[in-house]
């Protein structure tokens, strides 16, 4: 386990984080920019536990973290999608530059 | 571990106990019963406003090991956003009686205090875990809220909009939390404040913190979702997201700046400040060329979170009793605005400024009271608007901000020209075919009469600001 450094879980977490940031401007189905957001919150949460796995291991408080972020990032995601599934239902799509555009300026 | 640690969180105690009682309601009662949803729903709340007001002895302390901090501060915005709420609640009845929300009236109440109770522990965090959950806590819900009338586009477009902006910042926001966890090893305020160090992943850590606050404080560049959700939703939720939610959120960013990130504070004085003067300008000159009084308002929020922040980075006690007093004045201004809008909307369904052409020949005390709270915003003497930015100028002054209140003074200008338009509109424009008369239910009026009496009377009874300097404190 510790013959991983660091800086590569880091460098794992980070590149996570950004594939995510990329796919959310990116995507234009709202089901794939949900799951862009959810790559960032995991990403965020494998920040956390390799934080206090290699820099704290005395204490959980990073743990905690990972796990209460977890829980958040399943309720946003019923909430999105009860949300998506409701335009689904009064437009029949869901892509973001056509289905939501009405609202500008 | 003492259990008489919860005898502390008073507010929230009550709070959940309001929520429980109204949950049993909607669930169980019969469908004669729920007839008086309405008036018992607030009935309670006002009970639950007032017991905070008289039984919550405002001490700091401490409990749960620090996680959860209380003290005449946090006690004092609570009653802030339980009054605001209050009123908002009264706006509502025309909007939850029609034939497509009546049956779900009970989840706006529940949904609404939910959020109330994540800003509660917003507020009164003692470490980032308790912060982060009650932000989502005051967030999650609310795009619930933003979505709530089913059947019209907009709204469920604005609900996805919402959605997917508040994920994204509080990943973003979550992101920094955990690099100033790396860096420091803890997570609670009092400890990081102490050990913090001049550190560059310290710096890194705090920088996406806040892009990721300011995104709920919707401050330039970080506000395009907001006109957008703004319009979108009901307009009893876009009243909310832009006073309660919007003051809430402040005054948290605020005590995280006191507490967390003094030893930061150069760098976030520079970051914060042409923040501050990008969120005015741009804030006024988007409002300028709306049409639509909803987007109107929302881009004149954001204007107005510009001044609330030039009080919030002054880091006095002078700045924190500023932030607390525009907050309430604010409130006040916006409810009253909003409650003009409301009234015609629910009537009429217009909401675009050249509707309200002529609107004082026809509803003559709607558009005195749309006045009154358009004065208030500006920052006209004698309403309260006028008092709350002259103390956020004196706070920021105290400081030696001079160029940034010069700033901001030319752009009150700029922003009276915009609210004037307004009452240009209502009181001397022509309009072949005004607004008919508008009948508005007792709760909604109740409502008005209650923040034009806010925004004449916080304004000159002094003693309203003397408590919020009391209860302040600084870097």
């Amino acid at each position: 386990m510790n013959n991983i450094p660091m800086e590569a879980c880091l460098a794992i977490s980070t590149l996570m984080f950004f594939a995510g940031v990329y796919g959310f401007l990116s995507r234009k189905n709202m089901i794939m920019v949900l799951v862009s957001l959810e790559l960032m919150l995991n990403a965020v949460d494998l920040n956390f536990v390799v934080f206090n796995r290699y820099l704290y291991p005395g204490q959980m408080e990073g743990m905690f973290f990972a796990l209460f972020g977890i829980a958040i990032a399943a309720a946003e995601t019923a909430i999105a999608i009860a949300i998506i599934i409701n335009i689904y239902r009064n437009v029949k799509r869901i892509y973001i530059d056509e289905n939501i555009t009405e609202l500008k300026h | 571990m003492k259990l008489s640690e919860y005898l502390l969180m008073k507010p929230e105690l009550s709070l959940i106990v309001v929520f429980l009682l109204l949950i049993f309601y909607d669930l169980f009662a019969s469908e004669k019963a729920k007839k008086h949803y309405f008036p018992v729903a607030c009935g309670l709340f006002l009970v639950h406003t007032i017991v905070c007001f008289f039984f919550c002895v405002p001490d700091s302390a401490t409990a749960f090991g620090g996680m959860y901090i209380t003290g005449p501060a946090q006690i004092t915005i609570k009653h802030v956003l339980n009054i605001g709420l209050f009123l908002i609640f009264l706006q509502a009845n025309t909007w939850l009686s029609r034939p497509d929300t009546i049956f779900k009236r009970g989840e706006f109440f529940m949904l609404t205090i939910l959020t109330l109770l994540g800003m509660y522990l917003m507020v009164s965090s003692g470490n980032f875990l308790l912060f982060f959950i009650g932000l989502e806590m005051a967030s999650l819900p609310v795009a619930a809220l933003v979505a709530f009338d089913k059947y019209r586009h907009h709204s469920a477009e604005a609900g996805a909009k919402y959605i997917f902006n508040a994920v994204f910042s509080s990943a973003v926001m979550i992101f920094g939390i955990s690099f100033i966890y790396g860096a420091c090893g803890t997570l609670y305020f009092a400890e990081l404040g102490a050990n913090m160090l001049y550190d560059p992943l310290l710096i890194m850590g705090m920088i996406f913190f806040m892009c990721g606050l300011f995104f709920k404080i919707a401050l330039v560049p970080f506000h395009l979702w907001a006109a957008d959700v703004y319009e979108g939703s009901p307009t009893n939720v876009t009243l909310y997201l832009s006073t309660i939610s919007k003051g809430a959120a402040a005054f948290a960013l605020m005590a995280i700046l006191y507490k967390v990130f003094p030893v930061l504070s150069n760098v976030w004085v520079d970051v914060i400040s042409i923040i501050i003067m990008l969120t005015i300008l741009v804030g006024n000159l988007f409002a300028l060329r709306q049409k639509n009084m909803k987007r109107f308002l929302a881009f004149s929020s954001i204007s107005q979170a510009g001044y609330i922040m030039l009080s919030v980075f002054s880091g006095t006690s002078l700045g924190m009793s500023a932030t607390i007093y525009f907050i309430f004045v604010y409130v006040f201004s916006n409810l009253a605005a909003f409650g003009v809008i409301t009234a015609i909307e629910n009537k009429t369904g217009k909401v675009n400024m050249d509707d309200y052409n002529g609107l004082y020949y026809t509803n003559p005390k709607l558009a005195l009271a749309m006045m009154i709270a358009m004065f208030s915003l500006g920052g006209i003497p004698p309403t309260a608007g006028f008092f709350s930015k002259f103390f956020v100028f004196i706070a920021a002054m105290d400081q030696g901000h001079t160029f940034l209140v010069f700033f901001a003074l030319i752009n009150t200008v700029i922003s009276l020209f915009y609210y004037l338009l307004v009452v240009k509109a209502m009181f001397i424009k022509k309009n072949n075919s005004p607004i008919e008369c508008v009948k508005t239910d007792g709760y909604l009026k109740a409502s008005l009469v209650l923040s034009m009496i806010g925004i004449g009377l916080v304004g000159l009874v002094s003693c309203i600001y003397e408590y919020f300097a009391s209860v302040s404190f600084g870097i």
